[in-house]
């Protein structure tokens, strides 16, 4: 039954999406739809899990000394904080105790990872009494100080000043600078690519400087536009050609593997092959 | 006296009607002879007809005309068409309950400060609006008592029909219900906008939903023919028949892969990518690595499964935990195998790559739905020295894989994985199925291609698909 019911909601759910596409009536739209949203409400709960996950391996790495076992304070500081930011916003004009509350909370949550990760019971009751003396007095605080209030049901949070400095300037310029690596990266794949060592590979080479000469500003008329012309040919015909190729295998491997899911015969995503 | 004031008067006349007279005479003057034929109203558009869009969820009417006998620019003064729809004033009052509901929403989700009353008068508002839409099909039905015609959309000279598509949703403005007579008109319309003709109304039209979609016949046979080809070859290696299946060198390589690392002692890092549970590239990725953790489980060597999303976190955890029963190893199981690092793209890469730099593992397989962190993630385990098997249907993707990675599994070999690493029968039925169906897709494009040169377009349409 523990496998049976799986198979069979896979089956029920996979036959219906299948008729869903060529049923356009409102009712069936209505059936899509809420599914749908049930696809967001379990992807909520799982992401629950996600940061329980996130915060057992760190806590984990922090417990066992792992190599640079340091980040993983700042991984979890860091997600805290911005959790933190992001249900909170000041409602007078001087901070008041905000900043306060935010390093007792911190503190806290220290104090619970050392728990954690500490083996000792003595070092285990330390922890954990600091962990309750820090939360009881940012509840305090939080009570007390009117300057800012807690936001868990209505937006305000998302405009704290302090959510989006954190998210413009730190968050931003570091994603950025990951996705700018790929220039770099690209430099050195296309070196390992386009050595000639074979007949294929210096194909492959004399290909791409025609596409890439094509960019040229000053192959682009005169005596040189055959270049253009080539590189136009060279990638409006054999790429697409091999590229649709591609395509039309996906398709159908993605029908296939459809098929086989709702059917029953592919059982491999529920730990089954 | 009264011959100079005749005089006068006579001056006056002449001065008066000389600046008219210039104009009637002068050949130049083009504003003259514009006004001279916009003044005239242009024909009226003919044949108006209104009609369900048809193939869809409802609410929208198609309605066509035959073109104005003015039609152009220039002498023919027809520049566009404006279609009207008869709508009750009812809709006045609709509009202010919406607006009210509305702005009530808005406020209860920006602000909690007075929610009470705000929620109140969201309810209210919300009550009074769905008692007042209940009498909606009766105002429309009480044409041509208690409305007026409203212009719903224009289309340039030249077209004869318009797809007036409402929204299904009661809280939009442009809201068309189904099952209610509607009433249209089509405007022929100069470049002076007073300037226009009327057509003669038609109506009543209703919108309704269709539950088949005729236009997507060609994809019902098309899933019926692969379904039945998937059957037939799955039964047919349930029997016992040998079907052959070329070897896939990214596949064979997995088992070598996990031998290096159980020689070599590192672990094996498995990436799932950017897709979530739902995407079909991820679905296979979840079988490779149930494949994988078995391996992994009998030769007790480390595996470590970063995730991007949480629930394939949750079914990544559910596949290596069956894989290391199978293999006999429950003991050996561990929850953190698969962990969830982050929901950002790059940040998610940052993370992957650190692991990669720490732990330097022997293997890395990247199986799934990869964007932009491809190459990122490639050359890193390149650098990193390890063996990097890789394998995804994004077609962009696939050139960094291939430059980067020892072994790369280009687009359908994804899909293949499984049954080829199970060697299982029935699996390789489904394979034997896309053959034939790649078979018969390169039949039917050779056909095609000659049909399209001899014109023969009925062949064509016979594959065409709408919406």
């Amino acid at each position: 039954m523990k496998r049976q019911l799986p198979f069979a909601l896979v089956f029920l759910f996979g036959i219906f999406m299948l008729f869903q596409y060529f049923v356009p009536h409102e009712k069936s739209e209505w059936v899509y739809e809420f599914l749908l949203d049930w696809v967001v409400v379990i992807g909520i709960f799982a992401l629950a899990l996600g940061i329980w996950s996130l915060f057992r391996v760190s806590v984990d790495k922090i417990k066992l000394r792992k190599e640079n076992y340091g980040y993983s304070y700042i991984t979890l500081a860091g997600l805290f904080v911005m959790v933190a930011f992001g249900f909170t916003h000041r409602v007078a004009e001087p901070w008041g105790l905000y900043f306060v509350w935010i390093i007792l909370s911190l503190l806290c949550l220290a104090s619970l990872m050392q728990l954690r990760a500490s083996t000792n019971s003595g070092q285990k009751k330390k922890y954990l009494a600091s962990a309750l003396i820090f939360l009881v007095l940012a509840i305090i605080v939080a009570i007390y100080d009117d300057a800012w209030k807690f936001y868990f049901y209505t937006a305000e949070g998302l405009e704290n000043s302090m959510f989006r400095a954190f998210f413009d300037y730190i968050l931003i310029p570091i994603l950025s600078t990951m996705f700018a690596l790929l220039a770099f990266f690209i430099a050195s794949a296309a070196y390992r690519a386009f050595r000639a060592r074979n007949v294929l590979a210096t194909l492959l080479l004399i290909a791409a400087l025609v596409v890439m000469l094509r960019f040229c500003p000053w192959i682009q008329s005169g005596d040189t536009a055959w270049v253009s012309k080539a590189s136009n040919w060279l990638m409006n015909v054999p790429n697409l050609a091999g590229q649709r190729a591609i395509v039309v295998g996906i398709g159908l491997g993605i029908v296939a593997t459809a098929l086989k899911i709702i059917l029953g015969i592919e059982r491999g995503y529920m730990g089954k092959g | 006296m009264r011959n100079k004031l005749l005089l006068i008067l006579c001056l006056l006349l002449v001065l008066g009607g000389a600046p008219t007279w210039a104009q009637e005479i002068d050949p130049l003057d083009t504003t003259a002879a514009v006004d001279s034929v916009a003044l005239s109203s242009p024909a009226p558009v003919s044949m108006v007809q209104a009609k369900d869009k048809g193939n869809d969820h409802g609410h929208a009417v198609v309605i066509s005309w035959e073109l104005s006998a003015d039609d152009s620019y220039g002498d023919k003064s027809v520049i566009q068409y404006e279609v009207f729809l008869w709508k009750p004033f009812l809709y006045d009052t609709i509009q202010t309950l919406r607006d009210r509901v509305g702005t009530a929403k808005a406020h209860l989700i920006a602000h909690d400060d007075d929610s009470r009353d705000w929620k109140k008068e969201f309810r209210r508002a919300q009550k009074e609006f769905d008692e007042i839409m209940k009498g909606l099909t009766e105002a429309h039905a009480a044409y041509p008592e208690g409305g007026e015609f409203v212009n719903v959309g224009k289309v340039p000279c030249g077209e004869n029909s318009f797809k007036h598509i409402g929204s299904k949703g009661n809280e939009s403005g442009t809201y068309l219900p189904d099952y209610t007579d509607f009433y249209y008109r089509v405007d022929a319309v100069t470049a002076n906008s007073e300037i226009r003709s009327q057509s003669e109304i038609i109506g009543p039209v209703q919108c309704y939903g269709q539950w088949f979609n005729t236009g997507r016949n060609p994809v019902l046979a098309a899933v019926l023919i692969f379904g039945f080809l998937t059957l037939f070859f799955v039964k047919r290696a349930r029997k016992g028949s040998k079907l052959y299946v070329r070897p896939i060198g990214g596949i064979e390589a997995v088992d070598d892969a996990i031998g290096r690392a159980t020689e070599m002692g590192r672990p094996i890092l498995y990436v799932m990518g950017l897709g979530t549970a739902a995407d079909v590239a991820t679905i296979a990725s979840f079988t490779i690595l149930g494949r994988v953790a078995k391996q992994v489980a009998e030769y007790q060597t480390q595996l470590i499964v970063p995730t991007y999303d949480p629930i394939v976190m949750s079914v990544g955890q559910e596949v290596v935990k069956s894989s290391y029963m199978d293999a006999g190893r429950a003991d050996a199981y561990d929850k953190d195998i698969v962990f969830f690092v982050t929901q950002s793209q790059f940040a998610y890469v940052a993370a992957v790559n650190g692991i990669m730099l720490r732990d330097r593992p022997a293997t890395c397989i990247y199986m799934g739905k990869f964007f932009a962190e491809s190459l990122l993630l490639a050359e890193t385990g390149s650098m990193a020295g390890s063996i990097q098997i890789s394998g995804t249907d994004e077609v962009a993707q696939i050139p960094f894989f291939i430059v980067a990675c020892d072994y790369t599994l280009i687009g359908e070999e994804l899909y293949a994985a499984s049954a080829y690493l199970g060697r299982e029968p029935v699996l390789l039925g489904s394979l034997k199925a896309q053959d034939y169906a790649k078979a018969i897709l390169l039949i039917f494009a050779v056909l095609g291609l000659v049909a399209a040169n001899l014109d023969f377009n009925v062949f064509t349409e016979l594959f065409h698909v709408t919406n």
